[in-house]
């Protein structure tokens, strides 16, 4: 069984404009993605993919206007797009965990961080308060904040930007979850500090079986911290797969632009590189999302590609796709 | 008009701590000079003072020591009153795009706000330059009508560079504006600066923890540690010869895309010090595999080894100074 198994999960934005016209964002079309434990899955693609929205529509988070409608997401078994609130708040934080893409917004202003991070271990797993107080430490020692006990009684808006970034991924680490999800976790920190982290992530994966989900824009923390790797368009998962096999073979067109645009690939003055706007969501085409920015746009992309399995678990969404050939094995390629 | 648009000498912050009477000392004796339509690149490790030292040369906050002249003037202790016009010659794109923004108002408007508040232009004119600027940072109209929590992260990160280009500065500070990017929106933008720089001559400050970026982007880098600049390298140096130990470690702990290349880490021993409690001497010698006994009680210099490669380093007389022969 998948830890984590989302299917043909769609997210709408649904509200009346100024004009009481009632408008639809189709932000999240069809995404399908599956995690094991024990397992990282990077997922990479355009900004405004729906990245962020996949990860709070998994989690509960969601606010209005916007609306899951439609799809599955089941959690080792359970579905959780029927529970009520109460029951995804008590999965969230303790067995499933979020970094979210903006550390400021989920400090509270006005608690020490040390205060912080006690109360969060005190509501989901509980015992003396100074378990949780030396649990507390250990969390900001792990994730590399200097001084830790010097630094439990500081206030957010007194941390760096990567400061706050660590102490959020204290948090959701405290209660050892066993899936977590993260949202651009080490944007703002140095590369330094960025590999400790990964490091850290990386150890949690093996000693708790945990399962890891990673969104990034950064291919290398991919390429080397990600088992399998997913890349998303237009709210649509178009590729997933182990991630050697994806970064040496991309098969879907979004995948091989994305890969060709590395800073060490790209030069800038040559502008054949940089794709075009991302479709309307309010007015998708009918067809494949990614066609009006396709090289290899035909006719035949009118209808939608279907969802093909190019080798073992390498996915794409893409009419040119083949599957790879039978009988070839890898050892005489 | 001066050909440097930005200089500092020996700029430092401090911020108290509660009321315990100790400090946080941010940004330790920094000098940096940017030249009209160049590009300074800044790296370093999280919490060395590079958004302090960001917010502190545009005066968001008081320097508590050192001067620092912006355009010819000497702006270090000048009143905010007289500041708040220079605004328009100085922007800065914050790290943050979600506190930078005020939830409440259109992206349209928020665009328009820094035309509205430093040119005498009608209502259309303005409209018609908030469209062309949505649309050199690849927005469409329809996010004008928007309120920030209807944009993603990268979507943020981009009305706040149109807004900080709205009006033509000659000095930008991008506190990590491409974070949130996808590579080829990064792209884009990157493009858009060069751009910028080549039609209005503005010089900028691009502080950024993506080491590819940063040497796509800057003509020089500067490295910081703790508060202090310790190398200060030509942007075709950075990758072949960094030369101060802790430059060496970062680009060490760089991740190539290329799920072949191997990594060969070299990661540094012990605890990042408190900035409340700086190390004596050199502050890396707590850290650095290369230190020795004066390293502790001497502070480097800097050294200019070869035309504007500056390294702040003891053992760079002695060569010892290189920890990993193969990073070179
Ligand atoms: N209220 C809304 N109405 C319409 N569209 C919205 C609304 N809120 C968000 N969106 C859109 O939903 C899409 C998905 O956003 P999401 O934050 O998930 O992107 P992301 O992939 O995380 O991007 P980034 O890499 O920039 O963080 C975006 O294109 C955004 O503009
Ligand atoms: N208002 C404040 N009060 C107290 N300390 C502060 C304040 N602002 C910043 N600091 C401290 O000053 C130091 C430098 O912070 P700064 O935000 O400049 O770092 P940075 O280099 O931008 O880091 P990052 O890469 O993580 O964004 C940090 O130790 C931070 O905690
Ligand atoms: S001065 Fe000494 S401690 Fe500092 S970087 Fe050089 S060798 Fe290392
Ligand atoms: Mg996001
Ligand atoms: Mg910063």
């Amino acid at each position: 069984m998948n830890l984590l198994s989302v299917q043909d999960l769609q997210t709408h934005f649904i509200f009346r404009d100024i004009d009481h016209q009632l408008r639809e964002a189709k932000a999240l079309n069809k995404v399908n993605l599956t995690l094991n434990s024990g397992q990282v899955l990077g997922i990479v693609g355009e900004t405004g993919a729906g990245k962020s929205l996949t990860a709070q529509s998994i989690c509960g988070l969601l606010r209005p206007p916007a609306k899951i409608v439609g799809g599955s997401v089941t959690f080792q078994g359970r579905e959780l797009l029927t529970l009520s609130e109460d029951e995804i708040n008590t999965i969230r934080g303790a067995e499933i965990a979020m970094v979210v893409q903006n550390p400021r917004s989920s400090l509270d202003p006005l608690t020490q961080i040390g205060a912080q991070l006690v109360r969060l271990h005190q509501t989901h797993t509980g015992g003396p308060l100074a378990g949780s107080r030396k649990k507390a430490l250990d969390m900001m020692q792990a994730v590399g904040i200097p001084d830790p006990e010097g630094r439990f009684t500081a206030w957010p808006h007194e941390l760096s930007g990567g400061m706050a970034q660590r102490v959020l991924i204290a948090m959701a680490l405290i209660n050892e979850p066993k899936l977590l999800i993260a949202d651009e976790p080490t944007t703002g920190l140095d590369v330094t500090v960025q590999a400790q982290i990964l490091d850290l992530l990386n150890e949690l994966v093996a000693r708790f079986d945990m399962g890891c989900m990673i969104i990034t824009h950064d291919l290398g923390i991919v390429a080397h911290y990600c088992d399998q790797v997913a890349v998303m368009f237009a709210g649509e998962i178009v590729e997933q797969g182990p991630t050697r096999e994806v970064f040496l073979t991309p098969a879907h067109p979004y995948t091989q632009q994305l890969l060709a645009a590395t800073p060490e690939r790209l030069q800038l003055g040559v502008k054949s590189q940089l794709g075009g706007q991302p479709p309307d969501l309010f007015n998708l085409p009918t067809g494949c999302l990614s066609q009006d920015r396709c090289t290899l746009a035909t006719e035949k992309c009118g209808a939608p590609p279907p969802l093909i399995e190019i080798s073992k678990g390498h996915l794409a969404r893409c009419h040119f796709v083949k599957p790879a050939e039978k009988g070839r094995s890898k050892s005489n390629e | 008009m001066s050909e440097l648009v930005l200089s500092t000498k020996n700029l430092s912050k401090r911020f108290p701590v509660g009321r315990s009477g100790s400090f946080v000392n941010a940004v330790n004796g920094v000098d940096l000079s940017i030249k009209r339509g160049e590009v300074l690149g800044m790296v370093g490790e999280s919490g060395s003072g590079k958004s302090t030292i960001g917010r502190t040369i545009l005066r968001l906050t008081d320097p508590s020591d050192g001067e620092i002249t912006f355009d010819g003037q000497d702006i270090t202790t000048l009143p905010t009153k007289l500041i708040r016009p220079m605004r328009k010659d100085m922007q800065m794109v914050f790290q943050d795009p979600w506190s930078a923004l005020n939830p409440r108002m259109k992206i349209g408007d928020l665009i328009a706000e820094p035309l509205r508040i430093h040119f005498n232009m009608s209502r259309s004119e303005c409209n018609d330059r908030t469209e062309v600027l949505a649309e050199r940072v690849r927005l469409s109209a329809d996010f004008l009508n928007r309120t920030p929590s209807a944009l993603s992260g990268g979507q943020l990160q981009r009305v706040c560079i149109a807004r900080a280009i709205a009006t033509n500065p000659k000095l930008i500070v991008l506190d990590e504006p491409t974070s949130s990017l996808d590579l080829s929106v990064r792209a884009g933008i990157l493009e858009l600066l060069q751009e910028l720089r080549a039609e209005t001559q503005a010089a900028f400050l691009f502080i950024s923890h993506d080491l590819g970026t940063i040497k796509l982007i800057s003509d020089r880098i500067a490295v910081l540690y703790l508060g202090r600049v310790v190398e200060e390298v030509p942007k075709d140096k950075l990758f072949s010869d960094p030369s101060h130990p802790y430059t060496q470690s970062l680009l060490s702990a760089h991740l190539p895309s290329d799920p072949n290349e191997t990594l060969q880490r070299l990661t540094l021993q012990g605890e990042i010090p408190s900035p409340i409690n700086l190390p004596t001497g050199c502050s890396f010698h707590t850290r650095c595999p290369v230190a020795i006994n004066s390293c502790q009680s001497n502070v480097p210099e800097a050294d200019e080894i070869s035309p504007g490669h500056l390294v702040s380093c003891l053992r760079l007389k002695d060569g010892q100074n290189i920890i990993r022969r193969d990073l070179k």
